[in-house]
């Protein structure tokens, strides 16, 4: 555990990649294979479900560190992090261990998972008093659940492939499946992760899907990326990412976050595709004519594990596929763009001709003349249900991750919806914005009730990010001056600020007190040359949902 | 209430039978200063007395002033008020301020650290009825490790540095911070340098008789000994010109704040190393309890806290809303400055039962003006990477 807190520390100090990469060579080196694999697991992204639950956690610390309630409380308000606070205040070790990272998870941690609260009561008191400051903080991570570390899944992968010897391309694709939860890491995993490169084990990967090539934010006009000629033009859908596993007479169906979610969408589990067959694309609602439903109706299929035949036939979901990875059990990722394209469009329309297959669609590519023309088009994407356009250069590999060293994927979004709200609730931050105000509620005028007492602000959404940290102390000063209440961690202010908040979908919903929901809202900027009256109204942001 | 001895004035706090002021924040006749760190002693005033131990440091902080040294432990009476100065153990020359009068002793400690360290004379538990006491590090959050374990981490971060070729830049307050690393450090790692920020107030302690390690300035050594360097500038350095040409450098940040993960990550820098020279947790309920007061009043830092906290020890205990900033709020980024003085603010209402004099008004002029000085002194830290002489602190 020392070791891996050590690691964890080293990662979480320093901003630079090549000291964190040294770091995690460090440690793979000389970690014991068992307690490498469980660092590969976290690392990489893989969330344990919560072991303890929080409410627990913090009684038992409350209890051991002798404090009252309301002084623990303050205490986590300065944090901002429940695993902190109780790392600091216990009062120090007695019994150091030498126990590792794999002995702490399967013996330590997993038996707590649904234990008698007395049982997890003595098991917490006995293991804060073997750790120190910066373990107990890691365990207590662990146990609640909430571990993240500013590392990415590109450099853990770099670290492997350094101490491996072996193609960082190839470790990216023997880690596929590792965070999802459903193989245990081990140490002969481990040992598989980083041994020599065999002939057998493109045979043997099962269900696993591709590492997802991911796309970069246009940061420039699209004039700059040369002819329009070479570049496949696609819609860019706002649903969910997912490649679809057709091997050994199975399909398997992969989100981006790596989640096995093959049953939440039977319509494509059904699908008959032949074997070994990997296609890249997007699963959206669809009821038919030319524009997906809302993201609002994809999110109502998502979180359904059981899906009931009513919701199948009012939420008809399906994948509209952009790419094709594998064929016939052949790896296509270093083919061209435009080759992979053309294998698709034929395996797509041999399917539609022999199944029908209407849950399979073509993502069409878009034609034009000139740039020009094609901006032109693009101005149409929100009666067309999309984001925006996704511009692919023709001769580009299908890439590992967020990467341009084998050709580039560019989001070319249309601006968000914007709308001026007033700031009226405000609540600190986590983690580097711990005791800082980030987190603001955001309201809207609503003029139904003039006449009986004047109008009212009405919350519409709650936005965390887009203010640089000198605009943040600002108003986090601002709203410490105007508090009006606080209830806990929130605090509620007098209305002063109003600021530009941008969206990128928006939907009618009854749970929202304002009877609308808006997708990804973020701050664009304060706008300091409007007063709180001249903010936006509760019909001016109605008006942005599309008539029906 | 009326026969409290010391009270807050809009100037600063007041030694009501005494007439004078203790590090008052606006110009006054008489000025009882604690330390030289800029939240306590500004310019300004018609007369100054503080430690003779301190006299230096002033003096080449605030320029030609009228100030009269007194050693620990005299004494001197003005109007009736039998005044003493006792070591606090924060920086050089820093004093609590111990005033009797009609057999009533209150103490104002200033800024205080109980751990003794040896750039300056160790903390000194004095005896009285009313303790004032600061709480910068007011929650039991707030632990320090022994100092030597601190050093010993800066040594070894610096040798791994230094075996790699790469200079270790060390951000700190050039008062008082910087001299107690200094002190700490095992010079035949690598040069010393300095900011010259730093540097001058190292000649001020060396001057007092302080030992510390041979310091160079950045001019004075080789380009290929910096890259075995520690170098140790004021925050306002980093980013600069100055710091630059160290080229591949790792960097740190030394203070209390970097107690906290979020504080360190705001900070961005490689190694936060947890050193601070106030009080920890503690160390605030150690001095308290050695003062034997009955009465407790809590100025800077966490004072809704230790208030309640002391309440409920059955402590009579108040707050005092003043306009120290705390030395090593800069340290944790824009925000904490902010807080500390919105929750000065809070503390009053909640706690009004003690303090009549700090009213309503007192409370919001003096969180306007830390907003202020807030403002001012992040401007000058990135403005310039000279100290920032006289304001708040270097």
């Amino acid at each position: 555990m020392r070791d891996f807190a050590l690691l964890y520390a080293e990662l979480d100090e320093t901003t630079s990649t090549t000291r964190k990469l040294n770091a995690l060579q460090q440690y793979f080196r000389t970690a014991a294979p068992a307690d490498a694999a469980w660092a590969v697991y976290f690392l990489a992204g893989g969330k344990p479900r919560q072991a303890v639950p929080t409410k627990l956690l913090r009684q038992f610390a409350i209890e051991y560190s002798g404090l009252d309630d309301w002084l623990f409380d303050e205490c986590y308000h300065a944090v901002g992090d429940l695993a902190e606070t109780i790392a600091h205040i216990l009062p120090p070790p007695n019994q150091p261990s030498e126990i590792g990272l794999a002995d702490w998870i399967e013996l330590g941690i997993a038996p707590l998972r649904g234990a008698y609260p007395g049982t997890v009561r003595s098991a917490l008191l006995l293991y804060w008093d073997q750790l120190d400051t910066r373990e107990r903080f890691l365990l207590t991570k662990l146990i609640g659940g909430g571990f993240r570390v500013g590392v990415s899944r590109l450099l853990v992968t770099r670290a492997l492939s350094a101490i491996a010897g072996l193609d960082s391309k190839l470790i990216a694709q023997r880690l596929m499946g590792w965070t999802d939860g459903s193989v245990k890491p081990t140490a002969a995993g481990f040992q598989q992760l980083i041994a020599e490169h065999t002939e057998e084990e493109h045979a043997q990967r099962g269900g696993q899907p591709y590492p997802f090539f991911l796309a970069h934010q246009l940061d420039r006009e699209p004039e700059a990326l040369g002819e329009l000629s070479r570049w496949q033009v696609e819609w860019k859908y706002d649903g969910m990412r997912a490649q679809l596993v057709s091997r050994e007479g199975q399909n398997w169906l992969w989100s981006r976050g790596e989640d096995l979610i093959t049953e939440r969408f039977p319509e494509l589990a059904v699908l008959r595709l032949p074997d070994g067959v990997v296609i890249d694309g997007e699963i959206l609602v669809w009821h038919g004519g030319d524009a997906p439903a809302p993201f609002a109706d994809l999110q109502k299929r998502m979180g359904r594990k059981q899906v009931s035949a009513r919701l199948l036939g009012e939420l008809p979901a399906v994948m509209v596929a952009y790419d094709l990875l594998e064929y016939e059990g052949r790896d296509l990722r270093t083919l061209p763009q435009a080759q992979r394209r053309a294998m698709l469009e034929q395996l797509v329309a041999t399917l539609q001709v022999q199944q029908g297959a209407p849950q399979l669609r073509l993502a069409p590519v878009i034609r034009a003349d000139s740039w020009k023309q094609l901006a032109e088009i693009r101005a149409e994407s929100r009666q067309r249900g999309v984001e925006g356009m996704m511009l692919k250069a023709a001769d580009a590999q299908y890439g590992v991750g967020r990467t341009k060293n084998v050709g580039t994927w560019w989001k070319w979004k249309i601006d968000p919806y914007s709308i001026d709200a007033v700031l009226i609730y405000a609540q600190a931050g986590h983690g580097r914005r711990a005791s800082l105000y980030t987190d603001y509620t955001f309201a809207v005028w609503d003029e139904a009730g003039e006449g009986e007492g004047g109008r009212k602000l009405v919350p519409f959404a709650k936005a965390y990010s887009g203010l640089t940290d000198a605009e943040i102390a600002k108003v986090d000063h601002a709203i410490r001056r105007t508090t009006i209440e606080k209830f806990g961690p929130v605090r509620s202010v007098t209305p002063s600020m109003v600021f530009e908040i941008g969206f990128e979908g928006i939907a009618s919903s009854p749970r929202h007190k304002s009877g609308i929901a808006v997708r990804f809202p973020r701050i664009l900027r304060q706008r300091q040359d409007k007063t709180v009256d001249q903010a936006d109204t509760l019909d001016a942001l109605k008006s942005l949902l599309v008539a029906p | 209430m009326t026969s409290d001895m010391v009270v807050v004035r809009k100037e600063g706090l007041y030694c009501v039978p005494g007439q004078f002021y203790i590090d008052p924040w606006r110009p006054v006749e008489r000025a009882v200063i604690t330390h030289a760190h800029g939240d306590h002693a500004r310019g300004g005033h018609r007369h100054y007395l503080a430690a003779t131990p301190g006299v230096g440091v002033l003096k080449s902080r605030l320029g030609d002033i009228h100030i009269d040294g007194l050693a620990y432990g005299e004494t001197v009476v003005h109007n009736g008020v039998t005044i003493s100065l006792h070591p606090a153990g924060h920086v050089l020359g820093s004093a609590q301020v111990r005033m009797a009068y009609r057999g009533e002793v209150w103490v104002a400690s200033g800024d205080y650290k109980v751990e003794a360290d040896s750039t300056c004379t160790p903390f000194e538990p004095v005896r009285c009825d009313t303790f004032i006491t600061e709480s910068t590090f007011g929650l039991p959050i707030y632990r320090w490790q022994p100092q030597q374990d601190v050093y010993d981490d800066i040594n070894d971060w610096w040798r791994a540095n230094a075996a790699q070729g790469r200079a270790s830049v060390m951000q700190c307050y050039s008062f008082g911070k910087a001299q107690r690393i200094l002190s700490g450090l095992e010079a035949d790692i690598g040069p010393i340098v300095c900011h010259g920020a730093v540097q001058t107030l190292n000649t001020v302690y060396r001057d007092s008789g302080v030992w510390l390690p041979p310091t160079v300035m950045v001019g004075d050594v080789d380009k290929e000994d910096l890259k075995r360097a520690l170098v140790i500038a004021p925050p306002s350095a980093a980013g600069s010109p100055w710091v630059k040409r160290f080229g591949d450098f790792s960097d740190a940040f030394a203070s209390g704040w970097m107690q906290l993960r979020g504080a360190r990550r705001r900070r961005g820098v490689d190694r936060g190393f947890v050193l601070s020279d106030h009080a920890d947790w503690p160390g605030l309920m150690q001095a308290i309890t050695a003062t034997g007061a009955e009465r407790v009043i809590v100025t800077h830092g966490s004072i809704a806290v230790l208030v309640r906290w002391l309440q409920q020890q059955g402590l009579q205990a108040s707050g005092f809303d003043t306009e120290y900033g705390d030395d090593e709020a800069d340290d944790a980024g824009v925000g904490n400055a902010a807080s500390s003085a919105a929750d000065n603010a809070s503390g009053t209402a909640d706690n009004a039962s003690g303090t009549a004099t700090a009213t309503a008004d007192v409370a919001a002029t003096a969180t306007a003006n830390v907003t202020a000085n807030v403002t001012a002194a992040s401007a000058e830290a990135v403005s310039t990477d000279a100290p920032p002489a006289g304001a708040r602190h270097a």
